[in-house]
């Protein structure tokens, strides 16, 4: 008797067919979402033993923005369209001292932003988002003028530069207690 | 038409499909090893406002996240609420939250972690406010403002 030489062979056929359903499976419960938003650094709490300094910075330095209880903006004391903010943030950012109302130079420039407890958290974040922008547009404007690229294109050690020339100083203010 | 005699053969090579099943469990694999299964329930409603100056946050495994917003159950109330991982919470609850989140990581990477605040775009900010006194007690100072990127018009 003579055993058969034939390996009987599996019928790998539907194979790919099952791994295709585990595929789909997974494509589609997977998320990928990143998460994005504003990045914001917040101030460290007060040592209550060693309580911040008092702040030395001349008035012009600090640019003023309040969003009061019902979502007006306010910069420096004025009421102000959000059109307006960011050209106005530019200004303050880019004045080199030139008109008074406005900062000394940019590694001193602050932009004080307010909000009061009933402000709406939509249009504090349109708020800031503005200011960043402005942040963002000098910073790119300079790195195009200085190493004619855009600040995204920029190697570390020229962003640094960048970074020190307009540090990004968005203080939050403690809020004002109104309106809920 | 000798361009067409060769279809007419019977037997025309058959494709070699044997590596395809290899082909889709590479897939297979890379997609269950990148999936990460939605592990907690969403019980509030979070609407995130679009802004324009989105940054995205490098490792999601790094990000304590939590969410403001009205209840979506509609017997909880319409008062925003703050939850933190499955169930809803107090401000007051935000610190140990964080200090038991950031005892999960080796030290060296403790101050990388990054709070993300989902909140929905009608919260007011002074629950925001609270949270934000709170972190700051506990010093996690990195925040993150979740929101969707898009266009702003706020421009002349």
């Amino acid at each position: 008797m003579r055993k058969s030489r034939k390996i009987p062979e599996i019928n790998a056929g539907s194979m790919a067919d099952i791994a295709f359903l585990l595929l789909v499976f997974f494509l589609v419960t997977t998320t990928m979402d990143t998460d994005k938003g504003l990045r914001v650094k917040l101030p460290p709490w007060p040592d209550p033993n060693n309580p911040p300094p008092i702040s030395t910075q001349n008035n012009r330095n600090v640019l003023e923005v309040l969003v009061n209880a019902n979502d007006m903006l306010l910069v420096e004391g004025q009421l102000m369209d959000i059109e307006e903010l960011t050209e106005m943030t530019k200004t303050h950012l880019t004045n080199e001292g030139r008109d008074p109302r406005f900062a000394d130079n940019s590694q001193d420039a602050i932009v004080s932003l307010k909000n009061a407890r009933g402000t709406s958290y939509e249009r504090y974040l349109e708020v800031y988002n503005e200011l960043k922008r402005a942040y963002n547009e000098v910073r790119n404007e300079y790195a195009v003028n200085k190493f004619n690229r855009d600040y995204s294109q920029l190697p570390e050690d020229d962003r640094d530069e960048v970074q020190d020339k307009y540090p990004m100083k968005i203080s939050e203010a403690e809020p004002v207690d109104v309106g809920e | 038409m000798a361009t067409f005699k060769k279809s007419n053969k019977k037997d025309g090579t058959a494709i070699n499909t044997s590596a395809l099943p290899d082909i889709v469990f590479m897939l297979l694999f890379f997609f269950m090893v990148a999936t990460k299964m939605r592990d907690k329930d969403v019980m509030v409603k979070t609407a995130v406002p679009v802004v324009s100056e989105v940054e995205k946050v490098e490792k999601k495994s790094w990000v304590n996240f939590i969410l403001v917003g009205p209840p979506l159950d509609a017997s909880k109330g319409t008062a925003p609420r703050i939850q933190l991982d499955d169930k809803f919470a107090d401000v007051d609850e935000v610190q140990d939250f964080i200090i038991l989140r950031r005892n999960e990581f080796p030290p060296a990477i403790r101050d990388y972690l990054t709070t993300s605040i989902k909140a929905d775009r009608t919260v007011r900010m002074g629950l925001i406010q609270d949270v934000k006194q709170e972190l700051r007690q506990v010093n996690s100072l990195k925040l993150l403002y979740s929101a969707n990127s898009g266009d702003v018009k706020n421009r002349r």
